[in-house]
């Protein structure tokens, strides 16, 4: 089920906003097309992101995968946890942030909520 | 995908919820659950891969024995009818045109198992040097070929009925087997690093085999295990993939594969330009942080000397790898380090093969 308390981007990302705070991480859809994830090149806190460039590199077992930024900041907080256990992401990619960043510029127009979300899965399926 | 060519499994493949893929050209499944399980089912019980893409090419005839000792690197002059044998055919600069694994039935006829995208070039390349009384016959579109491997490998045949004799050393084979009502050429090889088998069968009964085995290995532990697990099964027990560790460009000495190389053998095709001092060698690199895969630039304190040629994880034991071609002559105490996307990855060197069964 995609939880209803966060916003979608149409690369399979997802994106909870509090404040001038997104913190975003991947969706089940996209860790399900991925296969096992063994690796997650996580971004540093200070990083700079840009909306819709890529921020960290997830990596499966057979393929390298960009995961874009919905939001233009600093990254101020990452999931160190990832970095050990990488399985996460496949486990609960809802639950399982990859960074936070304080943002100064967000497109929420582009952003869909989960409901959307789910229906653009379907369509691409 | 409606272009691609079909394997007789395929319908198995799309029943099994297989995630298909383009695969040189063949429609082939590169995960049934999950890489990383497939992987550890083949470590610790067993796996049935579908290699029916392999091709299966004959050559028969009075001289089929000269042929193929000038064909290809190894000596087969102490080959049996009954066993098998890696080696490696080469053009006369050195390169690889393939690798491949020969079956020989008798003086006069052989069977040669090579890679399924190199198939047409091979046959091209066995036809243009052909000498004396020698046919080259494709089959490949004749027969299906299933790898059972795994240590549970006997407990699933035996569970499905075999009727034969499993062929006890590893590298031999044995002709007339039947299980559930199939008759297959069952050979002790894989490409897994594990213990095992490899099925041939008629294409028409590639379906029935398969489920036999599957049914039969159900509660044995038996996965069906696609072309993934295949991939981090063969990279953790550092084989060679033709087109990554060798290709037309990295011979089979810088490769590494010296086993298969005779020269005590007074002539085959390239052994001149492989009796040359070697240049370039295989080696390979644990990752301490990050990830590599193939064609990544690998530096040896701090400067660029060559490339990664696969790269991934090793499921097994935990952690990531690289196999790499790289200057012959490395000091013992070299500082490794790969290129990942302009960042210097740690690695340490370790020895060829990472996984080496117990």
């Amino acid at each position: 089920m995609v939880p209803n308390d966060r916003k979608y981007t149409r690369d399979h990302e997802w994106v909870m906003v509090e404040g001038n705070v997104a913190r975003m991480g991947i969706t089940a859809h996209a860790a399900e097309a991925l296969g096992d994830i063994v690796y997650v090149e996580l971004p540093q806190v200070g990083d700079e992101t840009v909306m819709g460039e890529s921020y960290c590199v997830v990596e499966s077992v057979k393929a390298s995968s960009s995961v874009f930024s919905a939001v233009t900041g600093t990254v101020v907080e990452v999931n160190e946890e990832l970095d050990a256990a990488p399985e996460k992401l496949n486990e609960d990619a809802f639950k399982n942030f990859i960074a936070a960043v304080e943002f100064t510029e967000i497109n929420e127009d582009e952003l869909m909520d989960a409901e959307e979300y789910e229906k653009f899965c379907e369509e691409e399926a | 995908m409606d272009e691609l060519k079909k394997t007789p499994l395929y319908e198995a493949h799309i029943a099994l919820g297989g995630k298909m893929v383009d695969f040189g050209g063949w429609a082939l499944p590169v995960q049934y659950s999950s890489i990383i399980e497939e992987h550890k089912a083949v470590r610790t019980a067993c796996g049935l891969f579908d290699v029916s893409h392999m091709g299966e090419v004959f050559v028969i005839g009075k001289s089929a024995f000269d042929y193929i000792q000038n064909l290809v690197t190894n000596d087969i002059t102490t080959m049996t009818p009954g066993r098998c044998r890696y080696a490696v055919m080469c053009y006369p600069d050195g390169g690889a045109v393939d690798d491949v694994l020969i079956y020989k039935f008798s003086d006069e006829r052989y069977m040669l198992v090579v890679n399924a995208a190199n198939t047409a070039k091979d046959i091209e390349w066995m036809k243009m040097n052909v000498m004396g009384d020698v046919e080259i016959i494709d089959e490949s579109p004749l027969w299906a070929q299933l790898a059972l491997q795994g240590p549970k490998f006997e407990e699933v045949l035996k569970a499905a009925g075999y009727e034969g004799e499993i062929p006890a050393k590893n590298y031999t084979f044995t002709e007339g087997n039947t299980v559930a009502g199939v008759n297959c050429l069952v050979s002790r090889t894989g490409y897994t690093g594990e213990d095992g088998v490899e099925l041939y069968c008629a294409a028409e009964d590639a379906m029935k085999l398969h489920a036999a085995l599957l049914a039969a290995g159900k509660d044995i532990g038996l996965l069906p295990c696609a072309l993934g697990a295949r991939d981090t099964l063969r990279f953790e027990a550092s084989m060679p993939l033709y087109g990554h560790e060798m290709s037309d460009k990295i011979n089979p000495v810088e490769c590494g594969v010296d086993f298969a190389i005779k020269f005590k053998k007074p002539a085959f095709i390239g052994r001149e330009a492989l009796m040359q001092p070697k240049t370039r060698q295989r080696i390979g690199l644990k990752v301490l942080k990050g990830l590599a895969r193939e064609h990544m630039p690998v530096l040896m304190n701090g400067v660029e000397v060559g490339f990664t040629t696969s790269g991934g994880p090793a499921p097994s034991l935990g952690g990531n790898y690289a196999m790499a071609l790289v200057p012959a002559d490395c000091p013992e105490d070299a500082v490794w380090t790969i290129d990942v996307r302009g960042r210097q990855l740690p690695c340490e060197r370790v020895e060829l093969p990472f996984y080496k069964r117990a």
